[in-house]
């Protein structure tokens, strides 16, 4: 006997939040507000904390069915809430980071004049990736798809009276877009072929089909998938929005481009994991895009100069790792990476935006430096998050990125190839997390005291470089235990609590099977080469910033122009600029609007409104007023009249 | 006996000579009685075909015409006679108020 | 013969007198030549053998309308009006499209020579067979044609009643 764990209630409670905050947030106070959004975000993890508990006792996967939606001939989409393994997993980190986080933007947006509009869009976030995390079908996992997309304009854009800001969220939202057009064509393939789109349908008639060797219909399916996922978790090609979206204030990067929405890709590409596991081509693009996706974005991210540019890169980084993961079918140390980098990543903003509030809003690391000694509680905190994500052991991330590497290696869709890039990855990660560790809080400080302008744009603290408050630094520190202990659970337990959901009988599991009988290569081995990587970025790191400040310049000079276009970001946006923007600005104004809108449509109203008025102009002519011209047309007319009355006669 | 059709020309001769002075005539009260030429001239046709086809309904319109061409003179005279008060002119060219 | 003869005769006259009435600049002379045309047409009317209509002819058209015309024309003081620009349309498009009719009507009309010839006094026209007519067959024409005729008269009245006494009645 399932019982009913009323799943709907979830997202629902976020929603209300969200709704309350919206409509009446304006008049409530700080507190209230606060209240408000605490209470029903705390509620949905409480939830989520229930379910997790009764969970062992549950018959899997829990589905439940609220209400009937799309009845259309053979084709039904209801709305429908799936509950396993898997979701279990996003459940827990969606809610209990996303708690996190709401209690951190207390402290840090109390100044904000759109203070409740902010909470407003935090919750409505939450509802949406929540209804995402736990759709049943692809079509309400499309709602809550969409939805995160808006989510993230809006948060994107909170501050939308800056120029930079709007854009930022504009950019945001198109790119998706572009991303969800793949994501569209993908579900319409399905309806049109398997005739559904809930998971159990879906997944069931993909099994039963073989495996495709070049592409066939799961192959197509597969990497339309990924180009959705590429636009949503900010993958190459169209990873450049994630950058710019750190106009928005620091607690929406991260939530919502550290820790969940940027991973609903991953979740996605996990979630279909067995059509992926019968196109192997298609599993060969993610896991191509996800490695070369991770080398670039490290490269871009060791000469940014700003705090949140670095981590924005990162995080692209290591989602690339996570598409590595699943691209060689390790699915589950996909999501293994997701929950850690929810953890250490979406640590590394909030510290990162605690410093920001500490220096007064300046977030260029060059104007920073010996913060250690003033604000230790983040510096202690930031510690735990740039060890973890440099890969030292024991701390989370060190399983979880070794257990992906491991798996690159060993796996019959993987290659020594992707290790080896993986790898080099893991070195500059660990260089550039080591240089913005040294650039903030060592040395001697080398920004002003009383920084003028603000990432705030209304408060500025004249009061010296000072702690933050309580209310932002229990989530620190919560997430800096969750970031050294979190990845204790060890990859073959969660692998194992993960099977349910993502394993078949796949070839991939016999032969990692086979290869953990006999490992060609040892684990260790693997191991201690990554350990390798990551002490030797932070070797590098001191020496280049705390030994040898000068060096850094000396380099850059040597190296030039090579330097100029990894400073420049490899001049990517440019280059979109002109292939995509300037044609389809010049396209929309020269033809659409000048065009068609100006030159036809105008024009034909104009022009007919014209000829109508010349039309009157000469026919007014026959009211002359002159009685003689009246007479010759009546004359005229009657004549007319008597000819065809003859006419007629006639025949 | 003489053929309808020159009862029909006579009266198409008399139409034609109407029409024209209604054209061409410059005098307001010259161009009503052109008019009235036309009615006659269509009068003679009427009674022409009564003649042939041995039906006096013919005739009862000719009647007819007779009564409404006398209402519409005794009307039209009496708006010449307005006319006449307001522009001190039978030219029907200089009634041209309405002249753009 | 005679029949053609006479017929001749006062088509002639008919046809001359509506060529007057073109001519002659002074609208009186005008109004006589009309009266002319009436006249011949009324002796064309008896020689059809409508004799009532005949009759109605010099009676109500030469003895009243056009007696009316010329009262108008004396009231008036009409005169012979000076040349003015006519209307281009009227010589353009009226005078040729009457033409065009004419001749059409003409044509028709001699291309078809069956239709019969007339003899005098063909269809006897008593006033008796025209009342009854009147009166059974053309009731409701007759009816309204005499409220037209009582409209006609109410507004003749009124439009050429004289605007003095308006005037002298408002400052009075």
């Amino acid at each position: 006997m399932t019982p009913n764990l009323h799943l709907w209630l979830i997202p629902l409670l976020p929603l209300v939040g969200a709704v309350v905050n919206g409509m009446f947030g304006k008049r409530f106070s700080r507190q209230t507000v606060s209240g408000v959004a605490l209470t029903f975000s705390g509620a949905a993890f409480a939830k989520v904390l229930v379910i997790a508990a009764q969970f062992s006792s549950l018959n899997l996967p829990h589905v439940e069915t609220v209400a009937a939606w799309i009845r259309a001939g053979s084709f039904q989409a209801d709305f429908a809430f799936y509950l396993d393994s898997l979701s279990l997993v996003m459940l827990l980190v969606v809610t209990g980071v996303g708690f996190l986080i709401h209690i951190y933007s207390i402290g840090y947006m109390w100044e904000e004049d759109g203070f409740y509009r902010f909470f407003a869009y935090l919750n409505l976030f939450m509802f949406f990736m929540l209804t995402l995390v736990l759709a049943s079908n692809y079509l309400v996992m499309f709602i809550g798809w969409e939805g995160v997309g808006l989510a993230s304009y809006l948060l994107i854009g909170f501050w939308f009276t800056k120029d930079e800001a709007a854009s930022a969220g504009k950019k945001a939202f198109i790119v998706n877009r572009i991303g969800d057009f793949g994501f569209l064509i993908a579900l319409f393939l399905m309806i049109q072929h398997f005739g559904s789109l809930d998971f159990t349908q879906v997944f069931q008639i993909a099994y039963s089909r073989n495996v495709e060797s070049g592409i066939g219909l799961l192959t197509l399916i597969g990497l339309l998938l990924m180009v959705g996922a590429a636009g949503k978790s900010a993958q190459l090609p169209l990873y450049v929005w994630l950058p710019d979206a750190m106009q928005g204030p620091t607690p929406v990067s991260a939530l919502i481009h550290a820790a969940t929405m940027v991973t609903a890709g991953v979740y996605m590409v996990s979630r279909s994991h067995l059509i992926f596991e019968r196109a192997p081509l298609a599993m060969m693009v993610v896991a191509i895009v996800g490695t070369l996706t991770a080398l670039f974005a490290a490269t871009i991210g060791i000469c940014q100069t700003d705090i949140k540019k670095v981590l924005a890169y990162s995080t692209i980084s290591q989602l690339g790792y996570m598409f590595m993961a699943c691209g060689v079918g390790a699915f589950s140390m996909g999501i293994f990476h997701l929950m850690t980098h929810a953890f250490f990543k979406g640590l590394l903003f909030l510290a990162a935006g605690a410093v920001i509030h500490s220096v007064g809003g300046e977030q260029d690391m060059r104007k920073m430096g010996g913060l250690r000694t003033k604000i230790p509680w983040t510096f202690w905190t930031m510690t735990a998050a740039t060890f973890t994500i440099a890969g030292f052991p024991p701390f989370a991330a060190f399983f979880s990125k070794d257990a992906i590497l491991y798996q690159a290696f060993v796996s019959p869709y993987g290659s020594w190839v992707y290790w080896a890039i993986g790898v080099l990855t893991a070195f500059l990660t660990s260089f550039y997390m080591f240089r913005l560790w040294f650039l903030t809080f060592f040395g001697e400080y080398r920004g002003e005291e009383h920084s003028s302008h603000d990432e705030h744009g209304a408060a500025s603290h004249g009061h010296g470089i000072h702690e933050s408050p309580k209310v932002m630094l229990i989530p620190l520190v919560i997430l800096a235990v969750l970031s050294i202990c979190g990845g204790w659970i060890g990859s073959e337990r969660f692998d194992k609590f993960l099977a349910p959901a993502l394993h078949s009988d796949s070839a991939v599991m016999e032969s990692s099977a086979a290869a953990h009988a006999e490992p060609p290569v040892s684990e260790t081995l693997l191991s201690g080469v990554s350990i390798l990587a990551a002490i030797g970025g932070l070797a590098l790191a001191w020496l280049l910033y705390l030994r040898r400040p000068q060096l850094p310049q000396e380099i850059a000079h040597a190296l030039g122009g090579f330097y100029e276009a990894v400073v420049n970001k490899y001049y990517v946006d440019e280059l979109y600029a002109v292939l995509f923007v300037k044609p389809l600005l010049d396209g929309s104004t020269k033809i659409l609007w000048q065009g068609i809108d100006r030159d036809v449509i105008d024009a034909t109203l104009d022009n007919s409104a014209e000829g109508s008025r010349k039309v009157s102009d000469t026919v007014r002519h026959m009211q002359s007023g002159n009685i003689r011209s009246y007479a010759g047309w009546v004359a005229a007319g009657a004549a007319a009249v008597i000819v065809y009355m003859v006419w007629m006669g006639t025949r | 006996m003489v053929p309808l059709s020159y009862y029909l020309i006579l009266g198409g001769i008399l139409f034609a000579c109407g029409v024209t002075g209604f054209l061409i005539q410059r005098n307001i009260i010259t161009i009503f009685m052109s008019i009235e030429l036309m009615l006659n001239g269509v009068n003679l046709s009427f009674v022409a075909f009564a003649a042939q086809w041995h039906a006096l309904s013919g005739q009862v319109f000719v009647f007819f015409v007779m009564v409404v061409a006398a209402a519409e003179s005794a009307v039209g005279l009496a708006i010449i006679i307005a006319v006449y008060r307001n522009r001190e002119t039978l030219n029907v060219d200089r009634i041209n108020l309405l002249k753009l | 013969m005679l029949h053609l003869i006479v017929f001749s005769v006062f088509g002639i006259i008919c046809v001359a007198g509506a060529v007057n009435l073109l001519v002659q600049r002074h609208p009186i002379n005008s109004a006589l030549s009309l009266v002319v045309v009436m006249g011949s047409l009324a002796v064309e009317f008896l020689l059809l053998g409508a004799e009532f209509v005949a009759a109605v002819q010099v009676i109500v058209y030469a003895g009243a309308v056009m007696v009316l015309f010329v009262f108008v024309i004396m009231l008036l003081n009409a005169g012979i009006e000076e040349h003015t620009k006519g209307s281009r349309v009227a010589i353009l498009f009226g005078i040729p499209g009457m033409l065009i009719g004419s001749l059409l009507i003409a044509w028709v009309l001699l291309e078809r020579s069956g239709t019969g010839s007339v003899a005098v006094g063909a269809l006897p026209g008593p006033p008796k067979t025209i009342g009854w007519l009147l009166f059974h067959d053309y009731l409701l024409p007759f009816e309204v044609t005499s409220i037209l005729v009582l409209i006609a008269i109410m507004g003749a009245v009124v439009l050429a009643s004289p605007q003095e006494s308006k005037q002298a009645r408002r400052e009075g």
